[in-house]
C-alpha cells in the first residue's frame, strides 16, 4: 500500500495520553508525519457517559493546527448518537480522530497483543484518512473503507485500499 | 463505491442527533436528508421520494407515530425506521404494529444501527422490485397470446385495453376454440384487479346441484357430503374478476340467484342464512347466442342484460384465415420449446394444408393439431402428413387414435341426442371427462351451430 505525496502533509497528533512508542510505529508504518504536542481533550469529556465527544475533539483539533490533522486517541470515543465510535472525520475535510481504547485486546477481557494492536491501529488510522480524502464506505468487504463496528470487521479487513478507493485517495491531493 | 445510492430522511427535533445522523450515514455512503420536524418531514417526502425515513418517537407537534401513521396513510413509497431516547416495549410494539421496520434505542450500538438500515432498505428494494417485475409481467402478457394481424383481432385487442380500466361486467362471445378465456384473462391482468385472483368457472362441466355450492359456497352440513363449510367462487375472487365460461348452460334457478348477486352483491351460501358482502368483476362468455336463448325463454333477459354490458365478439378462425400462418408459428414454436424439438417452419404444402382448412374447432383445434405434429413430425420442417387434418382432394380417413376417438364421441353423442349424461356412460367415462374432450375437438350438437352467430 502506497500512500499519495499529500498525505505526507497530514499531520499525526497525540490526544491525552497516547503510548509515544505506538505513535512511532504507526507514523514509521504509515509515513505520516508525527507531531507535537498532544492535545488536551478535557474539553470534550462527557461526565455522564465516561467517553470523549468525538465531534468535540474535531473542533479542538482544528483550533489547534492548520492544514489537516489526525489525532490518535486511547479514549473511548461517541457521539451522541451511537454507544461508541473507533473514530470520527470530517468528510473531505480538514481533521480526523481514531482510538485505540476499543482496538486492545484488553477491553475484550483477553490478554494484550501489541503486533495486533499496531495492525488494527493502522487500518483505523487509514480508514479515517480515506474520509478526510472524502471517501465514504466501501462495499468491498476487503477494502480499508469498508465499515467496521466491531474489532472482528477490522481484522476482517486487508491492510490494503481497493482499487477504486485508492483512485480516489490520489486525486483527494488539493 | 456504492453501486446503488439509497436516500435516508432522518427526522429529529434534536440538532445534534440530526447532525451526527447525518454525517455518519454519509460516511457509511448514503444520501442523507434531515428534517428538525414532522411536517418538514412530510413535505420532503412530498418533494421527492426517499427510500428510507428514520424518525424520532418523541417530536414536539406531530410526532414519529403519527408521521408514521401519515406516511402508511397516505401510501408512501418508503420504510421507517423509529427511534426513541427511551426503550419501551410499549412503544416498540404500537411502531411496529402501525408498519415501522425496525426500532432502536438511543444510543445505538453503530452495529446494529447499520444492520437494521441495511435490512429495511433490501426489504424496500425487493418489494419495490417486486411490484414493478408484477407490473411489466402483467403489461407484457396480457395481450401477447391473443395473436393475429386480422381487423377483427384488432378490434378485440382494442375492445380488451378500452374495458379492461373500467370496471364493468363483459360478455365474451364466440365459438368453442376461439379464445374465450384468454381475452377474460387479459383483461383481469390489464384491469385494477390484477393482483387480486381470476376466479374460473367452467359452467357447462358442473351439474346444477353442485354449480350452486360451487359459486356460492356451502355451510357444514348444507347436504350430504358438505362436512365443512367451503368458500364459494365468489368469495374466492377477493377482489378479483370470475371468469363464468358457458354461461347459457346454468339452469333458470341458477340464473335467478346469480342476478341477484350481481344486483345485490352479496352471497348466501348453501344451508346458510346470513348474506356476505363480495368484492368481484365478472366476465361471462358463451358459444352460443344468448338473445336467441332469451327469445326461446331458456335464458333470463334481465340476467342477459345485466350481463351484456359490454360484448366482444371473438370471430370464428375461418373468417380470419390471415391469421392462420401466424398463430400455426407461434403453436409451433411454443410446442418445439415446450418438448425441446427443433423445428422451424411448415413446409409448402403443410402451410397450403393449413391455410385451406376450414377450422370448425378454431384455434383451439389449430394448437392441437400442431402440438400434435410437433410430436410426429421429422425436424426442422412439418410436413402435410404430420398434420391431423383430411386432405380435402384426397379424402383419406384419418387413423390416427384421436381421430377415431373424435369421430368416435360424435357417433355416440349422436345417439343420444348429445344428452352428454347419457353418453358419458354410454362411453364408460364419467361427464367432466366428456366435456373436456367434446371441448378439446371442438364438437358441436347440430342445433347449437344454427344457433351461433357467424
Amino acid at each position: 500500500m502506497k500512500l499519495p505525496a499529500w498525505a505526507a502533509g497530514v499531520r499525526l497528533v497525540p490526544v491525552g495520553g497516547f503510548p509515544p512508542e505506538l505513535l512511532e510505529e504507526i507514523s514509521r508504518r504509515s509515513g505520516i508525519p508525527a507531531g507535537s504536542p498532544a492535545l488536551d481533550p478535557s474539553p470534550a469529556y462527557d461526565p455522564a457517559r465516561d467517553q470523549y465527544d468525538s465531534t468535540r475533539l474535531l473542533l479542538e483539533l482544528k483550533a489547534r493546527w492548520e492544514g489537516r490533522v489526525m489525532g490518535a486517541a486511547g479514549l473511548d470515543l461517541f457521539i451522541p448518537v451511537l454507544t461508541f465510535v473507533f473514530g470520527e472525520a470530517e468528510m473531505g475535510g480538514r481533521a480526523a480522530v481514531f482510538s485505540i481504547h476499543r482496538l486492545r485486546q484488553e477491553f475484550y477481557g483477553l490478554p494484550p497483543n501489541r503486533d495486533l494492536l499496531v495492525e488494527r491501529a493502522v487500518r483505523e488510522m487509514l480508514h479515517e484518512l480515506g474520509h478526510l480524502a472524502g471517501l465514504p464506505h466501501c462495499p468491498d468487504a476487503a477494502c480499508l473503507m469498508s465499515p467496521a463496528h466491531s474489532v472482528e470487521q477490522v481484522d476482517a479487513k486487508s491492510a490494503e485500499y481497493c482499487p477504486a478507493c485508492q483512485a480516489g485517495l490520489e486525486r483527494a491531493g488539493g | 463505491m456504492s453501486p446503488e445510492k439509497y436516500s435516508i430522511l432522518i427526522v429529529d427535533d434534536e440538532q445534534v442527533v440530526r447532525d451526527s445522523l447525518v454525517h455518519w450515514f454519509t460516511e457509511e455512503g448514503y444520501e442523507v436528508e434531515a428534517a428538525a420536524s414532522a411536517s418538514e418531514a412530510l413535505s420532503r417526502l412530498a418533494a421527492r421520494e426517499l427510500d428510507l425515513v428514520i424518525a424520532d418517537i418523541r417530536m414536539p407537534g406531530m410526532d414519529g407515530l403519527e408521521l408514521l401513521e401519515k406516511i402508511r396513510s397516505e401510501q408512501l413509497d418508503t420504510s421507517v425506521i423509529i427511534m426513541t431516547g427511551y426503550a419501551s416495549v410499549e412503544s416498540a410494539v404500537r411502531a411496529l404494529k402501525q408498519g415501522a421496520f425496525d426500532y432502536v434505542t438511543k444510543p445505538f450500538d453503530p452495529d446494529e444501527l447499520s444492520v437494521a438500515v441495511r435490512n429495511a432498505l433490501e426489504q424496500h428494494r425487493l418489494k419495490r422490485e417486486n411490484r414493478l417485475l408484477r407490473q411489466q409481467l402483467a403489461e407484457s402478457f396480457a395481450l401477447t397470446e391473443l395473436i393475429g394481424q386480422s381487423e377483427p383481432m384488432r378490434r378485440v385487442r382494442e375492445q380488451i385495453e378500452t374495458v379492461a380500466g373500467v370496471d364493468s361486467t363483459v360478455l365474451i362471445e364466440g365459438e368453442s376454440g376461439t379464445g374465450k378465456e384468454l381475452v377474460a384473462r387479459a383483461i383481469h391482468r390489464l384491469s385494477p384487479r390484477r393482483f387480486h385472483p381470476l376466479v374460473v368457472v367452467h359452467c357447462g362441466a358442473l351439474t346444477e346441484t353442485l354449480i350452486e355450492s360451487e359459486l356460492f359456497g356451502h355451510e357444514k352440513g348444507a347436504f350430504t357430503g358438505a362436512q365443512y363449510r367451503k368458500k364459494g367462487k365468489f368469495e374466492a375472487a377477493m377482489g378479483g374478476t370470475v371468469f363464468l365460461d358457458e354461461i347459457a348452460d346454468i339452469s333458470l334457478k341458477t340464473q335467478t340467484d346469480l342476478l341477484r348477486v350481481l344486483q345485490e352483491r352479496e352471497i348466501v351460501r348453501v344451508g346458510g342464512t346470513q348474506p356476505v358482502k363480495v368484492d368481484f368483476r365478472v366476465i361471462a362468455a358463451t358459444n352460443r347466442n344468448l338473445a336467441e336463448l332469451v327469445k326461446e325463454g331458456r335464458f333470463r333477459s334481465d340476467l342477459y342484460y345485466r350481463l351484456n354490458v359490454f360484448a366482444i365478439q371473438l370471430p370464428p378462425l375461418r373468417e380470419r384465415h390471415g391469421d392462420v400462418p401466424l398463430l400455426a408459428t407461434h403453436f409451433l414454436e411454443k410446442y418445439s420449446r415446450q418438448m425441446n424439438r427443433k423445428f422451424t417452419g411448415f413446409d409448402r404444402g403443410a402451410m397450403e394444408l393449413l391455410v385451406s382448412h376450414n377450422w370448425p374447432g378454431n384455434v383451439r383445434e389449430l394448437e392441437n393439431i400442431v402440438e400434435r405434429a410437433v410430436v410426429v413430425g421429422r425436424e426442422p420442417l412439418i410436413r402435410a402428413a404430420d398434420l391431423a387434418i383430411n386432405r380435402p382432394s384426397e379424402g383419406t380417413e384419418d387413423l390416427s387414435l384421436e381421430a377415431v376417438e373424435r369421430r368416435h364421441i360424435i357417433r355416440v353423442l349422436e345417439d343420444f341426442a348429445w344428452n352428454q349424461t347419457q353418453a358419458a356412460k354410454a362411453l364408460g367415462i364419467d361427464r367432466v371427462t366428456l366435456y373436456h374432450k367434446i371441448r378439446r375437438y371442438g364438437l358441436k350438437p347440430p342445433e347449437r351451430t344454427r344457433a351461433t352467430r357467424a
